[in-house]
């Protein structure tokens, strides 16, 4: 077992004759980046079923005016359960998979910094999924306060609440750890040669990620941990009657809320970043801008944070701060998407199913970025606050943004992993699917919003009701849709055509230097790094 | 005390957003008719008779909504134009720059005259909206010199309206859903103000400018009517304002929006804006009735008076979480019929009530009800359904349980 996790085998070796162990305890017990990576992604997917499940009842519930199928309590907690098993069960796991599979690969490293830290890591996300899940069993059910978990409302809950709280706190060890993890490994294991403005775009949007997650984290820790202690142990950070302010909470929530979204987002631009330049078969343009737009972003998610909060009462001036600054992000935002554009101006276009999935994301990316540039001007956001334009907003950002390069990465890298091309009919299909039913299920929203739906409302005025049925076609269709990624993963896991070291040819990086699929140790010793390999 | 009827003076000149009207700058007039082409094209394909195919903001009637739409207007035009241009130069590349075409990639990679032109010209974009955007917002919470001050209370789930300056000083009520039961259960066929009509609106004059102070009982809510472009919290412990100067008299709808429990769908504000006089006489009828049943502390109820009013207080405040059958929804709310609590001892029983539960939903009435409406209420929990303790409860004895 200690050894396998030491560098220094050669690259053929048999794990199996090292006593390495098989079947269940393989998994339990590996430390392997690659092993863990694939528990990471199969453990995201899994909750995306699960959170997929609850937008589901969510949507039948406003299929028609009307109580139909659920009561309005449980219509809350679905909805909360919805958003947290997406945000920390399905987004975050997924991304943090392909920077297992992949930044050791794309730096040169054997594995990751720190591999017995990375195997507790996983093993922390199924008890607090099952926490998290369970807590819908509890006398009074699970949290029914929205994701935000606002006191005094989450301080009325039962004991599902505490449950979300331990949850929240386990999941952010995890992400903290993985964190660490990732950041050293990036500092640390470049090959010789890899400086760090040669390293892979992923690389540079994981390295200002994990700082974002080391620096938020705790922070939503803390809020919880105060919202625990006054739940139960007679403190009153958020109770007025006791000289709190059921504001502060929101205040330190969103101090961590705004820099998660770009946690989720970098990530997400790291992917598009290889994937667009690989199939416009050209340089990615402007890398050095892409780096600095990117530290820009992370930097200034950390002052933004009050711009959820622009109907809470905060002073003027304060709104006019926290909109001068949520403008200011923008501006980076901008300058990645020029710079995504221009890569494929004058390229040499191919348009397999990661690119399709990457142009997805940057047309519906760019459709949610600037609605939250409507949404940033504070006098338009409080006509828009608690609206169905702001879902939206932020379903335009996390679904076609994150999720959508979360695929075109799955698709791209597939090869890699199985050693077999996957149905690329079939990807299409997934791709022209989602495309088509995401818009459905969520472009009317806009229009709902601008009218006036109130979000998280189990039943509606009738004058809503028709792009409610749009809606509800849409969110049904992309749904199943997603059912074909388990078709098209397990096909390629047991066979297809085999895929070559470089399964595109467009695409450059130290992973695809090496055998598809990947052998389970890769680097043991450090890859000469040459210019043709280079990013930069 | 639940004041008896402000009298509703709807039926005139209602004013959903669908009903909207045609005298609007040219500017509005070219969103509205886009908007209205498509929502004809779309109507077509629905065979629905009442489709409501609304795109846009609703109709503004104060002069910060219209500023409001305005600015959002403005930025419809901006983020379309940037979408518009971005996105052609991609189909552009989509449509000649593949690799079917024969086309050969080209290799630049940097440009430093185009990274700053593209990071310089978003900026000046910015600054340019930065301006209107600004001077909207600074209108927006210029609560100053009003002529009417109301103050909003939220509560779990119906808002407590009480006007604080003016002729109108004094008068308080409750506004609560007023859609029946029946046709939020697919019961009964769904009216047309369905969930966003109350037993009592707020009542305002056309043209003053109302200040509107925030506050809560319980939960954070949300007082928001779109068509004033008002939207605040209702913070419990501290206070909010905002304000509005409505231009057109007629019935304006808004909900709730902020989470604040299971019936937060179920809470809507509804604000009619009459004529001065009309107002006027409002309140003076108001004043007239709130005289009339001025409360004899001294009465001596019997049983029957005090269950037929302990029902209706129980329909009105206890029955969204404990039901109309006192079987509640267990666990997070609790039967009261044939429970330990309402058929225990009067005294704590009337505690409850009075002070409500810490870290539960049930809320403290003593600062809502009326001695009156506490006894009756808790009179008729003990003498409801299988409860038959045939308890009469004098008001007297809950005052003087208030003190404790």
């Amino acid at each position: 077992m200690q050894a396998t996790s030491h560098a220094g085998y050669a690259g053929n070796h048999d794990h199996d004759s090292h006593g390495h162990p098989t079947g269940w305890k393989r998994w339990v017990t590996t430390t392997n980046h690659k092993d863990i990576g694939t528990m990471y992604l199969w453990f995201s997917f899994v909750m995306f079923l699960v959170g997929g499940a609850m937008s589901l009842i969510i949507r039948a519930e406003l299929f028609a005016p009307g109580l139909q199928y659920v009561s309005p309590e449980f219509y809350n907690q679905m909805l909360t359960l919805h958003a947290l098993i997406m945000v920390f069960g399905a987004i975050m796991p997924a991304f943090v998979g392909f920077a297992n599979w992949m930044i050791p690969m794309m730096i040169g490293a054997s594995d990751m910094a720190f591999a017995r830290l990375n195997n507790w890591s996983f093993w922390l996300l199924p008890p607090a999924a099952i926490l998290l899940t369970a807590s819908l069993f509890m006398p009074g059910g699970a949290a029914g306060t929205g994701w935000t978990l606002y006191p005094p409302l989450s301080v009325q809950m039962g004991m599902g609440m505490d449950m979300a709280i331990f949850a929240v706190h386990i999941l952010g060890m995890s992400s903290i750890m993985g964190s660490i993890n990732i950041v050293t490994t990036i500092l640390n294991l470049r090959t010789p040669g890899m400086t760090l403005m040669k390293m892979p775009l992923f690389c540079w949007t994981w390295l200002v990620t994990g700082f974002l997650l080391i620096a938020s984290m705790p922070i939503l820790a803390g809020a919880v941990t105060m919202l625990l202690t006054d739940r139960h142990f007679g403190t009153s950070f958020f109770a007025a009657a006791g000289g709190g302010d059921p504001v502060l909470f929101q205040h330190i929530f969103w101090f961590f809320g705004h820099p998660e979204v770009y946690i989720i987002a970098l990530p997400a631009f790291g992917v598009v970043s290889h994937v667009i330049p690989a199939f416009s078969r050209k340089p990615l343009f402007g890398y050095a801008s892409m780096v600095y737009a990117i530290a820009a972003i992370g930097l200034i998610s950390f002052f933004v944070w009050a711009h959820h909060m622009y109907v809470t009462g905060i002073p003027l001036t304060g709104q006019l701060y926290f909109m001068y600054a949520t403008m200011l992000i923008a501006v980076p935002t901008g300058v990645k998407v020029f710079n995504w554009v221009t890569t494929m101006w004058r390229g040499s276009l191919t348009f397999e199913t990661p690119m399709l999935f990457a142009l997805g994301f940057l047309v519906l990316f760019t459709i949610g970025g600037l609605t939250g540039l409507v949404l940033a001007m504070t006098a338009v956001d409080i006509q828009l606050q608690d609206t169905y334009y702001v879902v939206a907003h932020f379903h335009y950002v996390m679904v076609a943004g994150a999720l959508f390069s979360a695929y075109a990465g799955l698709y791209f890298w597939l090869p890699k992993w199985t050693g077999h091309m996957y149905n690329e009919k079939l990807g299409k299909l997934h791709f022209w699917l989602s495309m088509i039913f995401f818009n459905i299920a969520f472009f009317p929203q806009h229009f709902l919003g601008l009218a006036g739906m109130p979000r998280r409302i189990p039943d509606y005025a009738q004058q809503f009701a028709d792009f409610n049925v749009i809606s509800g076609i849409g969110a049904f269709g992309f749904g199943f849709s997603q059912l074909l990624v388990l078709v098209i993963v397990f096909q390629a896991v047991k066979g297809g055509a085999k895929a070559s070291s470089r399964p595109w040819d467009g695409a450059h990086g130290l992973e695809w230097t090496v055998p598809s699929p990947a052998p389970y140790h890769t680097f043991e010793d450090p890859p000469v790094f040459n210019q043709a390999e280079a990013h930069g | 005390m639940l004041c008896g009827t402000a009298p509703t003076l709807s039926g005139e000149r209602e004013k959903m957003a669908r009903h909207s009207n045609n005298d609007h700058d040219s500017k509005r007039l070219r969103t509205r008719f886009t908007g209205r082409l498509f929502a004809g094209l779309l109507g077509l394909l629905s065979s629905a008779a009442n489709a409501a195919w609304e795109l846009n903001l609703q109709e503004p009637v104060t002069a910060t909504a219209r500023r409001v739409y305005e600015l959002h207007s403005l930025l419809l035009w901006v983020i379309a134009v940037i979408f518009v241009g971005v996105f052609a130069v991609v189909a552009y590349s989509l449509v000649f720059h593949r690799k079917s075409k024969g086309h050969k990639p080209a290799t630049f990679h940097d440009n430093t005259a185009v990274e700053l032109a593209w990071t310089i010209v978003p900026t000046l974009i910015l600054i340019a909206i930065a301006f209107p955007a600004t001077s909207a917002l600074v209108d927006m919470r210029d609560t100053s010199q009003p002529d009417v001050t109301v103050k909003v209370t939220g509560y779990q789930w119906k808002w407590g309206y009480e006007y604080l300056t003016g002729d109108a000083a004094g008068i308080k009520y409750m506004s609560v859903l007023s859609t029946p039961r029946d046709q939020i259960e697919n019961k009964a066929p769904k009216g047309e103000h369905y969930l966003l009509e109350v037993d009592h609106p707020l009542v305002v004059p056309v043209g003053k400018k109302v200040r509107i102070l925030t506050t809560a009982n319980d939960v954070i809510h949300n007082w928001s009517v779109p068509a004033f472009a008002v939207k605040t919290d209702a913070v419990p412990g501290f206070l909010r304002d905002t304000w509005f100067r409505a231009e057109k008299e007629g019935t304006y709808r808004g909900q709730c929006s902020e989470l604040c429990g299971k019936d937060h769908g179920f809470m809507p504000v509804v604000v009619e804006v009459v004529s001065e006089e009309k107002y006027a006489a409002w309140v003076a009828d108001q004043k007239q009735q709130m005289a009339a049943v001025a409360e004899d502390p001294n009465k001596a109820w019997t049983l029957e008076e005090q269950v037929a009013l302990g029902e209706k207080v129980y329909t009105a405040n206890c029955a969204a979480c404990h039901q109309a059958n006192g079987e509640g929804l267990p666990p997070a709310f609790p039967a009261l019929n044939g429970s330990k609590i309402a058929t225990g001892p009067q005294q704590a029983h009337l505690e409850l009530v009075i002070n409500g539960k810490p870290g539960t939903a049930m809320a403290a009435f003593g600062g809502q009800l009326s001695d009156t409406d506490i006894a009756a209420v808790v009179a008729y929990e003990r003498n409801a359904w299988t409860n038959k303790l045939g308890e009469v409860i004098q008001p007297a004895d809950v005052k003087a349980l208030r003190g404790k």
